[in-house]
């Protein structure tokens, strides 16, 4: 080590610190200049402490569950008593349920009511989201001889998905009820009014026509219709939501941003039949 | 340290000086050991903060009562090591920790003197100092004003976090990286 004498070496400590601290404002200039030389440096340090990081990995996670672990054994008595309650409100919904079933069917034997057709289904998976002609639509998968045909139900687990507007040989397209070519008639639970369900591409379909002096209101289920026999009446579509400039929209019960499988109904409802069919039906009867 | 009183003494072991050079480097490498740490993947809510936080409460703690062990270049690094693991412009850190050590340095006389709450006070003054400088730096090298929530929430986590850590570092001012004790 080079000897200096007390008052240069004093004179030196006292420069260090503006010193560095010009060295800082340089670093700043620096990396503003050159904004990848610090990202390369940030990149070289945290591959080389990545090895320490996997090895801390463990415990943190270990303590993380631990954590976790505590929490649900704290809330345990407090989701214990909200099952219960839930439980109880739940039995007592239940009761009311068998009680309901068991006088309407009394009074159905009373009125000599012809049930409806049992509706037969087959489930199709989703492969491909190609619109086509539409802009919402969806394609299944089907095997051979699988009876399909136009006009078709598509439901999912929780709602109406839409209907079958073209049949190939092994593969179905489904008009989403989102697409804006989609008209469906639909009834509002509450009122029991009419209407009409009108796609906009959009993920909330637009509620219409409904009739003068009814206000859909927020949150009222929205099923569908028997008018026109395109479906049976009162499968579930979706509630009513007020969306911005206070539209009426309705808030799809089918999952319809991520379908997997689709459930194809016939409930024997003939309907409208789109023109597209006609002229198959002219092709085949043609020649003869 | 002890070196440099006066006395006769016989030549320390070399067991003994290496003891005393790692007394001295505890608190460079204890400081280090922790910003490491607090880039560690730990899932802490504002652990980013927290980082800075640390920082900035070892360097002014040592600068304080131990400064032969916190000297300006390491603070540089040290500085550097965090805007490294952080993602603030780098050298902004740096700025704001050699800046934090003058200002302890240059109060040191009369703050070692005091207690622990003038200390606490001086170092709240430095926190939102230092919470300013790092946000005033920052907005003028993104050339936009960002968002004083974010440098409020730094400066009032630093301060926060001083006491704490300072009740730590006292204990460990006085055992381990005593030079005295080895």
């Amino acid at each position: 080590m080079i000897r200096l004498s007390i008052p240069v070496r004093q004179a030196l400590a006292r420069l260090t610190l503006p010193v560095l601290i010009a060295v800082a404002f340089g670093l700043m200039l620096l990396g503003k200049a050159d904004a990848l030389l610090a990202e390369r440096a940030r990149m070289a340090l945290a591959d080389a402490l990545s090895p320490i990081y996997s090895v801390l990995a463990e415990p943190v996670a270990h303590g993380r569950a631990a954590v976790a672990e505590l929490e649900t054994i704290i809330s345990i008595y407090r989701d214990n008593a909200q099952l219960r309650a839930e439980n109880e409100r739940l039995l007592h919904w239940r009761d009311v349920a068998l009680a309901l079933d068991a006088e309407n069917t009394r009074l159905k034997a009373n009125l000599h009511w012809i049930p409806g057709p049992r509706a037969s289904y087959v489930t199709a998976r989703v492969v491909a989201d190609a619109g086509g002609v539409y802009a919402r639509a969806v394609l299944l998968s089907l095997g051979p001889n699988h009876g399909i045909v136009k006009g078709k139900v598509a439901l999912d687990d929780r709602g109406l998905v839409g209907r079958v507007t073209e049949v190939g040989a092994r593969s179905a397209r489904v008009l989403l009820i989102t697409d804006l070519n989609s008209r469906i008639p639909v009834i509002l639970e509450h009122s029991r009014a009419h209407a009409m369900l009108v796609g906009t591409n959009g993920a909330r379909p637009r509620l219409m026509y409904w009739p003068q002096g009814v206000r859909p209101e927020e949150g009222e289920p929205v099923v569908t219709s028997a008018e026109a026999n395109l479906f049976p009446a009162g499968l579930p579509v979706g509630t009513v939501r007020y969306g911005a400039g206070h539209i009426a929209e309705v808030a799809p019960a089918a999952r319809l941003d991520r379908l997997e499988m689709v459930r194809v109904f016939d409930y024997g409802t003939g309907g409208v039949t789109a023109p597209e069919a006609a002229r198959q039906n002219l092709r085949i009867d043609g020649p003869r | 340290m002890s070196d440099r009183r006066p006395g006769i003494r016989p030549r320390a072991s070399l067991v003994r000086r290496l003891d005393i050079s790692a007394r001295l480097a505890v608190p460079v490498a204890s400081t280090a050991l922790l910003l490491l740490l607090l880039s560690a993947p730990l899932g802490l809510p504002g652990q980013a903060e927290l980082q800075v936080a640390v920082a900035l409460c070892c360097v002014f703690f040592w600068s304080l009562f131990r400064p032969g062990s916190m000297p300006p270049p390491t603070v540089f690094l040290l500085g550097l090591l965090g805007d490294l693991l952080g993602y603030a412009p780098p050298g902004v850190g740096v700025l704001s920790l050699l800046i934090v050590q003058g200002v302890a340095l240059r109060w040191r006389r009369q703050l070692v003197r005091q207690g622990f709450g003038v200390v606490w006070l001086a170092f709240l003054g430095i926190a939102f100092g230092a919470a300013a400088l790092a946000w005033i730096v920052t907005s003028l090298l993104e050339f936009r004003l960002l968002p004083p929530a974010a440098a409020m929430f730094q400066a009032v986590l630093t301060a926060g976090l001083y006491p704490p850590l300072a009740v730590l570092l006292t204990h460990a001012h006085q055992t381990v990286a005593e030079p005295d004790h080895a």
